[in-house]
C-alpha cells in the first residue's frame, strides 16, 4: 500500500504531497524534507528505491520535479515505478505537455487527477482514457 | 482594490507568492492572506468560501498552518452544489485527518452523500471515505458502501472497492460482511473494478481465514482463468505498457493468487500452468515486464513447492542480476533474500555476483547484496567470505562502514572454526573499522582472547603490531591496552611464540609506551583512560624496572578533572608507593572471562542485536508483510525501525572489565569489607544524613561507589575476588590501610584517664566487650578496642560487625583482625573504633550494632544497642 506520495522540485519545494496515512503536519514536513533530502542527490544511475525509515520510497525524476511514492518494504518496486509513469504520463496527457507550473496553478486539479487514480493507497484505474475522460465529465460539473 | 484582500484570486495570489525573493516577504504574503481569508470566515462570507478554501490549501502545502479553515471544509461539503463539495472534500481531505473530532461532524453529511442521486457527488464522498475515514466512521457508513459494491456505474464500484478495504482494515470484523460482494467483483470485466476488486480479496485473505478458505474454494479457477486472458489478450492500446496489456493487473492477480496458494497444495497445482507461461513468455526488456517476473518468482517461491518452477524462477533471478539496471539487480537481491530460506544451494551459485553488489556505488544495493551475503554465509565458507567483506572494508565508504563492520563481526562470531582465525579476523577488522565496533563486539573479543591461553603471547604481540599502525582506532587501542595489562610480560619474553610468527623484540618500557600513547591521546575517551590506567598498574608490578616511570604517568593524573580518572590514579599511586608487599597479588592476571555468561547477559540485554542484526525478508513468510498492520501504525514514523539496542548490557560488561580489577578486590577481602559496609550501614541503620565522614573513610567509600552496585551480581568479579581475597586475608589489615594514607596512624599509647571496661553486647552464643582509650590532647575522640568472643562450639566464618551512631558522633572503624571467630578459649577477633563526640561533655555516647557471621555456611544475624557507656567519653 501507497503511505503518501510526493511531488518536490529540487529545491524542495512540495508541489503535491497526499497523505493515505493520518499524520501530525509537523510530521509532515520533517518527512518532505527527509524524502528530499533522500532523492535529490542520488546518481541517476542508482536505483529508483531508497530504504526509509521501516518503508520504501520509489521515487523517480521528471526534468526538475521528484514523484516520490512511499511504499510497503514487500511491495513490488517496479510496480510502483511504472505507476509513476502511468501518472505522469495522464498529467502530461491533460495539461498537454505538462511543466511545473501547470501544477502549480493548477493544484487542486492534480489532487482531483490523483483521486481517480489512486484511492485509499490503491491503485484505482490503470487506463490512462479512462481517467482522462473521467476528469473531462468532472470539469464540465465545474 | 487591494491585490491581497480576499477578493483575490487563487491564480494572483499563487503568483504573488511565486514573486517573493525572500522567505520573509513570502511569509508577509501569506499572513495578510491569511487574515484575509480569517476575516471573511468570521463574516461567513458565502461566495468566496470555496476560493478561500483552495487558497488555504495551497498555503497548507507550503507549510503553514490552517487549522482555522477546518470548518470551511465542513460548510463546504454540506453545501448543494457539486463544485463547492468538489473542493470541500478536497480540503477535508488535505487539512484534516482521521484523528481530528472534527471529523466526526461530517459523517454525517458523507452519508447523505452517499445516498446521492448525483453519481459525481457519490464518488467524491468515497473518495474522502476511503482516503480518511476512522473507525468510528467505518462502522458507521459500511452499509452504504457495501450497497455501493453494486453500484451500475463502475466507476462508483471501483471506489467502493477501495473503500471497503479502508473500512476492513479500520474494522477487521466488518471483514465478513464483505466477502460475498467482494468476490462478485472478481468475474467483472471492467479493469479498474478487477484490480480494485482483487485488491480488496487480496487484503479479506489477509484479514480473515474466512474469508481465504472461501476465495480459495470459489475463485482461485476464475483468477487463473483471468490471468490466462489476460496473458494471452491481444494488444488492447487503452491497457497497453511496453507490450504488456496491463500489467498493474498481472501484478495483482500474480498477488492475490500467492495469498491463496500459499499452504495449500491443490490452489498451487492449479494455478502451475499459467505461472509457467507468465515466468517464460513475458518480455523481459521493460520494467513493465520485469515487474511482471518479479511478482511471479515471489508467488512461485511462495506458494506450495513445485521443482520445476522453483528452477525457473531461480534462473529468472539469475538473470535479474545480471541486468545492467540498477533496479532490476535490486529487486533480485531482494528475492534472492527470499528464496535462501526455500533454495539456498541455488542461491549459494551467485554467491560471487552478490559479493560484487556489495562493492556497489549505490547505497540501496549494497545494503541489499549484505543482508544476502549474511544469510549466505555458513561454517564451509565463512573464510573467503569473510576475507573479501574485511579487504572490502578497507575502501568502502565511511556510511557504509558501520553496517558492514558490524556483519563482519557477527559473521566471524557466528561461524569462527578457530579461536586463532577469529582473533586474526578481529584484529583486522578492529585496524581498519576500530571505530565503528559496537561495544558488545570487543568486549567478546576480550573474552575470547581471555579463554585461549595458547594464544595469549600471539594475540598481545598482534596488537602490539597493530597499535603501531591503527593507534586511532578506539577500540583496538582498547582491546590492546587490556591485552598489554594483563600479558604484558607474554609480549615482552616472547612466550607462546607460533610458528607462523615473526620474531618481534619488545622491550617492557615499549610496552609501557603503548599505554602511555593511549593515556595520553586527546581523542582517547574517558573508557579507553581508565583502562590504561588499570593496564599500568599492572604493568607497575609486572614490569619493576619501569615501575617508577609508570608512577610518574599515574601521578599525573592525580590532577585529572574527570573524578573517575583522578580517583585511580590517587589510588594506584598509593598502591604502588605504599604496598609493594600486596601489588602482585592485587594485579594478578585476571581469572579466565566465562564466555557462558558473558553471552547469556548479552542474549539478555541485547535481544537481537549486533549478533543477529535484521533479515527482514527472510523472517518474514513469504512476501505476507507482517502481520497485517493497522492503519495507525503504518508509517511508524514515530518509532524508528531497529529495534534500539538498549546500552545499558554493555555498560555492565564494561564495568566488569574494568572494574573487576581492584574495587572488588578491597571490598570484598576480609576485614576490609566491615570498614566499608559499616559505613554505609551506619546510614541504614539510623537514616541520618550522611555525617561528614573522616578523610579516611570517604576514601574507601569513593573507591567502592562506582562498581558496588553492579559487584554483587557479576559472577565475574565474584571469580576475581575468591582469588584475591584468600591471597589476601591475612594481609587485611595492610590492605585496608592502603586506602586510608591519608589517616592518622592508629592510637599506639594510651595515656589518657582510664574507663572501665564494658560488655556491650551479649547474647547466647557471642559476647562483645569495648575497652576505652583516650588519645592525650583530644578529649573529644575515644577508641574503643572490640573485642568479639564465641560462646558456642561452632567457629563462625564471614564474621562481619557494623556499628551506627547518631549524628552528633563520628564513628570510623579500623579493619578486624580477622573474619573467622574460632570457638571460645580459641582466640577472639578485635576490631578498633574511632568515635568522635563533637557534644562531648553534654551527651554521652550511643551505638547500635549489627554482628552478622555464618555458623557452617548458615548466615546468623544479631542486632543490638549499647547504652551502657561510661559517662563523659
Amino acid at each position: 500500500m501507497i503511505r503518501f506520495i510526493l511531488l518536490q522540485n529540487r529545491q524542495g519545494k512540495t508541489r503535491l504531497a497526499k497523505y493515505y496515512v493520518p499524520l501530525e503536519d509537523s510530521e509532515k514536513h520533517k518527512v518532505e524534507y527527509e524524502v528530499h533530502r533522500l532523492v535529490v542527490n542520488r546518481d541517476p544511475k542508482y536505483t529508483n528505491f531508497v530504504e526509509f525509515r521501516t518503508h520504501k520510497i520509489i521515487y523517480r525524476r521528471y526534468a526538475g520535479l521528484f514523484f516520490s511514492l512511499c511504499v510497503d518494504i514487500t511491495d513490488n518496486e517496479l510496480a510502483y515505478l511504472e505507476c509513476i509513469h502511468l501518472f505522469v504520463e495522464i498529467l502530461d496527457h491533460f495539461f498537454s505537455n505538462v511543466c511545473e507550473l501547470d501544477l502549480v496553478f493548477n493544484f487542486h486539479k492534480v489532487y482531483l487527477i490523483l483521486d481517480e487514480f489512486i484511492l485509499a493507497g490503491e491503485l484505482q484505474e490503470t487506463s490512462k482514457k479512462a481517467i482522462i475522460e473521467r476528469m473531462g465529465e468532472l470539469e464540465k460539473l465545474e | 482594490m487591494n491585490p491581497f484582500s480576499s477578493g483575490t484570486r487563487l491564480r494572483d495570489m499563487i503568483r504573488a507568492i511565486r514573486a517573493c525573493k525572500t522567505a520573509a516577504e513570502e511569509r508577509a504574503v501569506v499572513r495578510k492572506e491569511c487574515a484575509a481569508i480569517r476575516a471573511a470566515i468570521n463574516e461567513n462570507d458565502q461566495d468566496y468560501r470555496h476560493r478561500n478554501l483552495a487558497k488555504l490549501m495551497f498555503i497548507h502545502m507550503l507549510g503553514y498552518p490552517t487549522h482555522f479553515g477546518q470548518m470551511e471544509c465542513l460548510k463546504l461539503i454540506a453545501s448543494p452544489g457539486f463544485p463547492e463539495k468538489r473542493i470541500g472534500y478536497l480540503g477535508l481531505m488535505l487539512l484534516l485527518d482521521e484523528r481530528q473530532e472534527v471529523l466526526m461532524l461530517v459523517t454525517n453529511s458523507l452519508k447523505q452523500d452517499l445516498n446521492h442521486t448525483n453519481q459525481y457527488i457519490v464518488g467524491l464522498a468515497l473518495c474522502a471515505l476511503g482516503n480518511i475515514c476512522s473507525a468510528e466512521m467505518a462502522r458507521d457508513l459500511a452499509p452504504e458502501v457495501e450497497r455501493l459494491l453494486q453500484f451500475r456505474d463502475p466507476n462508483i464500484r471501483k471506489k467502493a472497492a477501495l473503500c471497503s478495504i479502508r473500512i476492513i482494515k479500520k474494522v477487521p470484523d466488518l471483514a465478513e460482511n464483505f466477502i460475498n460482494p467482494a468476490t462478485a467483483l472478481l468475474r467483472e470485466k471492467h479493469h479498474g473494478v478487477l484490480i480494485t476488486g482483487v485488491q480488496l480479496c487480496t487484503d479479506l485473505c489477509k484479514i480473515s481465514t474466512e474469508a481465504l478458505e472461501h476465495i480459495r474454494k470459489k475463485c482461485t479457477d476464475g483468477l487463473v482463468r483471468t490471468l490466462k486472458d489476460l496473458a494471452n489478450s491481444p494488444y488492447s492500446p487503452e491497457y497497453d505498457i511496453a507490450g504488456i496489456t496491463d500489467p498493474f493487473l498481472h501484478i495483482r492477480l500474480l498477488k492475490l493468487l500467492r495469498v491463496l496458494g500459499e499452504g495449500d497444495a491443490d490452489a498451487s497445482d492449479t494455478m502451475n500452468d499459467i505461472l509457467a507461461q507468465v515466468a517464460t513468455k513475458t518480455e523481459s526488456n521493460k520494467v513493465a515486464g520485469n515487474a511482471i517476473l518479479y511478482e511471479c518468482v515471489q508467488t512461485i517461491m511462495s506458494i506450495e513447492d513445485n521443482g520445476g518452477l522453483r528452477v525457473l524462477a531461480i534462473n529468472i533471478l539469475g538473470r535479474f542480476l545480471s541486468n545492467r539496471d540498477n533496479n532490476i539487480r535490486y529487486v533480485a537481491l531482494n528475492m534472492l533474500m527470499k528464496a535462501v530460506s526455500a533454495d539456498a544451494q541455488a542461491v549459494q551459485r551467485h554467491r560471487a555476483t552478490i559479493l560484487e553488489c556489495v562493492k556497489d556505488s549505490d547505497a540501496s544495493i549494497r545494503k541489499r547484496a549484505l543482508e544476502l551475503v549474511y544469510v549466505l554465509v555458513n561454517e564451509t565458507n565463512v573464510k573467503p567470505l569473510a576475507k573479501e567483506l574485511i579487504d572490502y572494508l578497507e575502501v568502502s565508504d565511511l556510511d557504509f562502514r558501520g553496517d558492514l563492520t558490524a556483519k563482519i563481526c557477527s559473521i566471524v562470531a557466528k561461524f569462527s572454526p578457530e579461536k586463532i582465525w577469529y582473533i586474526d579476523q578481529m584484529l583486522k577488522v578492529l585496524t581498519e573499522a576500530g571505530n565503528f565496533v559496537k561495544d558488545e563486539v570487543w568486549y567478546a573479543l576480550i573474552v575470547v582472547i581471555s579463554n585461549a591461553s595458547e594464544l595469549h603471547g600471539y594475540t598481545v604481540r598482534a596488537l602490539y603490531r597493530a597499535f603501531q599502525v591503527s593507534a586511532e582506532q578506539e577500540s583496538l587501542v582498547r582491546v590492546t591496552v587490556w591485552c598489554i595489562g594483563e600479558y604484558g610480560d607474554m609480549l615482552v619474553n616472547n612466550v607462546g611464540m607460533l610458528d607462523i610468527e615473526d620474531p618481534i623484540t619488545v622491550t617492557e618500557s615499549d610496552a609501557v609506551d603503548v599505554v602511555e600513547i593511549a593515556i595520553k591521546r586527546h581523542a582517547s575517551d574517558l573508557t579507553t583512560k581508565a583502562m590504561a590506567l588499570v593496564a599500568l598498574l599492572k604493568l607497575s608490578s609486572r614490569f619493576p624496572s619501569c615501575s617508577e616511570r609508570i608512577r610518574e604517568i599515574i601521578v599525573q593524573f592525580k590532577g585529572s578533572f574527570v573524578l573517575e580518572l583522578q580517583q585511580r590514579a590517587i589510588e594506584f599511586n598509593s598502591i604502588i608507593a605504599k604496598h609493594q608487599n600486596i601489588r602482585s597479588t592485587l594485579v594478578e592476571r585476571m581469572p579466565v572471562l566465562d564466555e557462558a555468561t558473558f553471552i547469556g547477559r548479552r542474549a539478555g540485554s541485547l535481544p537481537g542485536a549486533a549478533s543477529t542484526p535484521t533479515i527482514p525478508s527472510v523472517s518474514l513468510p513469504n512476501g505476507v508483510a507482517k502481520p497485517v498492520a493497522p492503519l495507525v501504525d503504518l508509517l511508524d514514523l514515530n518509532s524508528d525501525d531497529a529495534p534500539a539496542p538498549s546500552s545499558s548490557g554493555g555498560g555492565d560488561l564494561l564495568q566488569d572489565l574494568l572494574g573487576v580489577d581492584l574495587p572488588p578486590a578491597s571490598q570484598q577481602s576480609g576485614a576490609g569489607q566491615a570498614s566499608k559496609t559499616g559505613n554505609d550501614v551506619l546510614l541504614d541503620l539510623l537514616s541520618i544524613g550522611s555525617p561528614s565522614a573522616p578523610s579516611s573513610s570517604s576514601a574507601v567509600d569513593i573507591l567502592s561507589s562506582n562498581s558496588s552496585n553492579k559487584v554483587p551480581v557479576s559472577p565475574l568479579d565474584d571469580l576475581s575476588s575468591l582469588s584475591l581475597s584468600t591471597g589476601t586475608t591475612s594481609n587485611a589489615a595492610p590492605m585496608m590501610d592502603l586506602l586510608d594514607g591519608l589517616a592518622p596512624s592508629p592510637p599506639t599509647e594510651n595515656n589518657g584517664p582510664v574507663y572501665p571496661s564494658i560488655t556491650a553486647f551479649e547474647s547466647s552464643s557471642l559476647r562483645l566487650t569495648f575497652n576505652f582509650s583516650k588519645q592525650p590532647g583530644n578529649p573529644q575522640t575515644t577508641v574503643i578496642e572490640a573485642t568479639f568472643i564465641n560462646l558456642s562450639s561452632n567457629t563462625y566464618t564471614d564474621f562481619v560487625f557494623q556499628a551506627a551512631v547518631p549524628k552528633f558522633l563520628q564513628l570510623h572503624l579500623d579493619p578486624a583482625s580477622s573474619n573467622t571467630l574460632p570457638t571460645a578459649g580459641n582466640g577472639s577477633i578485635t576490631q578498633n573504633l574511632k568515635i568522635t563526640n563533637s557534644q562531648h561533655g553534654k551527651k554521652s555516647l550511643v551505638m547500635r550494632i549489627r554482628i552478622a557471621y555464618k555458623i557452617n555456611g548458615k548466615d546468623t544475624l544479631e542486632e543490638g544497642q549499647v547504652n551502657n557507656f561510661p559517662r563523659d567519653l
